[in-house]
């Protein structure tokens, strides 16, 4: 608690910078563009598992067909991200390719003037990504590309709205109150939700703006980091007025969203709910939760219901994704087009079958291993727009109180007002 | 305080006897700039770690707290107390130092009475000693997170505890534990009580040892009973120990952090944050770190506040003795 935090980061800085200047000297200075050869770091999140054998693989490919360019992968853990990045952009050695989020993060990078301008160099083929690859853009300029992607919307279980008697998944709110209550009378706990990790609760107030804000709006309020639009106090209402029919389980506040059985997807994944509001990431973390094999075959997906009278396109989607940042500009060629060889059919094919989200490039869709996944992934690129998760498009600290605020309005304290006044008094403290 | 009866009676004190014989300064006194090299030299390594681990970066952090700084780069625009001001107005940092003293009073008026009692019976010789005492320890020696992530899914609503509830016909008083944001608080301590009294227990024991049996057996010729003997005689003797373990025990609850990070996060609604949990949301994981600074200096001057009166008030008498003097 009282830790040394200024030093700690300035000697992470110092040992950055020490670990870029070694790997700088080791490749024969990066920027020698006179002789053609260039060295790229490249700073990634997987340190283990399958998608660090996915990287290194593509790094070795990647140098294999262009013999100029070496790629030299570090992994970092996910947390130091956010504490080794900023000062890695303040120095003059910065990584060539970086782990990168977009939203509200990427865009205080951008100041730093390290951060490479992509926009002419992807030009050619971003457009297969669709328009989440809009999260990775500050001011209309592509600054990162995805190499993933995630969307929230309702997994559910075919067998227990079989058991309450529902046909079809819900399109409109009023229908999804209909099938609570149908799955209630059928002794059904209709919705899980991990109110206990904060961020679940997010996704609900988030879905009820995106169902009641036109596009522009949502824009404008990411943009100026201000929710005083008035469909924005009507999301808390409505959300409120659902929350009155006790859609959730007993002690929901409490509930984790994914530890242990009994968090709100171990619930769905023991037939104990019947749906869960969730990323695209679900599946997986269910599969562990439970000894029941037919589990992908019961899980089916929805996307977020339309609100009748909401401005908001009901075809609009909540979700985010990983990507990568290039830096130094005498590199930027080869990093953009190494991001444009993550991004093709075989690469994102593995990348998939890594398990960490959908494929930014839609291509790579058959090896999706769910069929439902295949269904998100088609929802998804057909979005006319795809917001970001409110705390990652806003700064850091304006996030976390908007997260903070509605889980506290979720749990019955505070107002609609109180969450739109928590984001302004966090952007001007 | 506990010894304040020991006045009454003519016995001897648990506190150390008078210092053992000083040897006597050498004849031929060293010269001063020796014995200042071997000061220096001697407490230089210590002292030059004290000063850049412990003295420095409460410092800095103090300073940090002055600024508006996310944590990234160089520090922000200075912003003198601001930040100071704002933790202490801040009507969720409150609630948190509230938590933070219940949990305090809880643990004195629980734990206390518990391990000592506990002690008592279990300094007996009874049948399995060994083992109870083992079983009383074992909570305290299993790592806080595997407590709170055991409890986390015992107290699962229709978990473990609500089910022997049930078997036993408390059905009807079954909670949700964690997620009643009246209760919330009450079940954390019952998890802390849960891990910490085998400590208050194992400390009492430990005093417990340290009193001759020859008193309590002068005292049953004098016709006292076991009780009596027990209120009057080992009690008071058991002084020093009681308090120690009250200043680690209140510093110790001044700092809950892992166990309620784990099974709530501090929620819901905050009905359960104690001033470290609040300190991690705000400073960690909202990357405010002047902000977290603050809030980190505030709560070490809470500690280091308690500490210093408790040791001027409390302590003296125990450390009286045990102090060294610059001897020669």
């Amino acid at each position: 608690m009282r830790s040394p935090r200024k030093p700690a980061v300035v000697a992470m800085a110092a040992a950055a910078a020490l670990a870029l200047a070694a790997c700088g000297s080791s490749g024969g200075g990066k920027a020698s563009s006179s002789s053609g050869k260039v060295t790229l770091t490249w700073w990634t999140n997987a340190t283990a598992g399958q998608l660090k054998t996915v990287w290194q693989q593509a790094a070795t490919a990647f140098h294999a067909a262009h013999p100029n360019v070496t790629i030299q992968v570090e992994p970092l853990q996910n947390e130091a991200f956010t504490t080794k990045v900023p000062p890695a952009l303040a120095s003059s050695n910065p990584p060539d390719i970086y782990q990168q989020w977009g939203g509200g993060q990427e865009a205080t990078q951008v100041p730093s003037g390290k951060v490479a301008d992509l926009t002419r160099l992807s030009s050619g083929w971003i457009g297969e990504v669709g328009s989440s690859a809009q999260a990775w853009q500050v001011n209309g300029k592509q600054y990162g590309v995805p190499y993933d992607l995630h969307t929230v919307g309702f997994w559910y279980r075919k067998d227990l709205f079989a058991r309450a008697g529902i046909t079809t998944p819900p399109t409109t709110l009023a229908e999804l109150q209909t099938d609570d209550a149908k799955l209630k009378a059928a002794h059904i706990v209709p919705i899980a939700i991990g109110s206990k990790d904060k961020w679940p609760d997010a996704f609900w107030w988030e879905y009820f703006a995106l169902r009641l804000c036109p596009t522009a709006t949502l824009k404008a309020a990411m943009k100026g980091v201000n929710l005083s639009a008035p469909c924005f106090t009507q999301a808390g209402n409505q959300l409120k007025s659902f929350m009155t029919t006790k859609p959730f389980q007993a002690g929901f506040l409490g509930t984790p969203a994914q530890v242990g059985a009994g968090s709100s997807a171990g619930m769905v994944a023991n037939g104990k709910a019947a749906m869960e509001l969730q990323g695209d990431w679900d599946p997986g973390v269910m599969a562990p939760l439970t000894s029941d094999k037919k589990l992908n075959s019961e899980l089916g997906w929805f996307p977020f219901p339309a609100i009748s009278g909401g401005a908001g396109s009901p075809a609009t989607t909540l979700g985010g994704g990983d990507g990568f940042s290039c830096t130094t500009p005498a590199t930027e060629p080869a990093c953009a087009q190494f991001l444009q060889y993550i991004d093709s059919t075989s690469v994102q094919k593995k990348v998939v079958a890594a398990n960490v989200g959908l494929p930014a490039n839609p291509a790579a869709a058959s090896a999706l291993s769910l069929p439902a996944l295949k269904q998100v992934l088609t929802y998804n690129h057909a979005a006319p727009y795809v917001q970001t998760y409110f705390d990652i498009a806003f700064p850091t600290s304006v996030g976390q109180a908007l997260d903070a605020a509605i889980a506290t309005y979720f749990a019955g304290q505070g107002s609609p007002q109180s969450v739109i006044t928590a984001v302004s008094q966090a952007r001007n403290q | 305080m506990a010894v304040a009866g020991d006045k009454d009676l003519d016995i001897p004190r648990a506190e150390p006897g008078p210092a053992p014989p000083v040897p006597r300064a050498r004849r031929r006194p060293r010269p001063r700039l020796r014995r200042r090299t071997e000061l220096v030299v001697l407490l230089a390594p210590a002292l030059l770690l004290f000063v850049g681990f412990v003295l420095l970066p409460i410092v800095l952090a103090a300073w940090d707290g002055m600024h508006k700084w996310t944590g990234f780069g160089s520090l922000g625009p200075f912003a003198g107390l601001h930040n100071y001001r704002l933790v202490l107005s801040d009507p969720v940092f409150r609630q948190s130092f509230v938590h933070n003293v219940i949990i305090v009073i809880a643990s004195i008026l629980i734990q206390l009475p518990l391990g000592l009692g506990m002690a008592l019976l279990l300094n007996r010789r009874i049948r399995g000693r060994a083992f109870l005492r083992t079983l009383a320890f074992a909570p305290f020696v299993l790592p806080y997170a595997t407590t709170a992530v055991m409890w986390l899914l015992l107290l699962q609503p229709g978990g473990f505890v609500d089910q022997v509830m049930k078997l036993v016909g408390l059905g009807g008083l079954v909670q949700l534990w964690l997620a009643n944001l009246h209760l919330v608080i009450y079940t954390m301590i019952v998890v802390l009580t849960w891990q910490f009294f085998g400590f208050a227990m194992i400390l009492m024991l430990a005093g417990l040892q340290g009193i001759p049996g020859e008193l309590r057996e002068a005292a049953a010729l004098d016709g006292a009973s076991g009780w009596q003997a027990t209120r009057r005689i080992t009690l008071p003797l058991l002084g020093p120990t009681i308090r120690i373990w009250l200043f680690l025990s209140v510093v110790g609850s001044l700092q809950v952090f892992d166990q309620v990070w784990i099974m709530t996060g501090g929620g819901p609604a905050n009905a359960s944050s104690t001033m470290v949990t609040y300190l991690v949301q705000h400073g960690f994981q909202s990357y405010e770190f002047g902000y977290g600074s603050a809030v980190a200096v505030i709560i070490f001057l809470i500690c280091f506040i308690f500490a210093l009166l408790y040791q001027r008030f409390v302590l003296r008498r125990d450390t009286r003795g045990a102090l060294t003097r610059a001897v020669g």
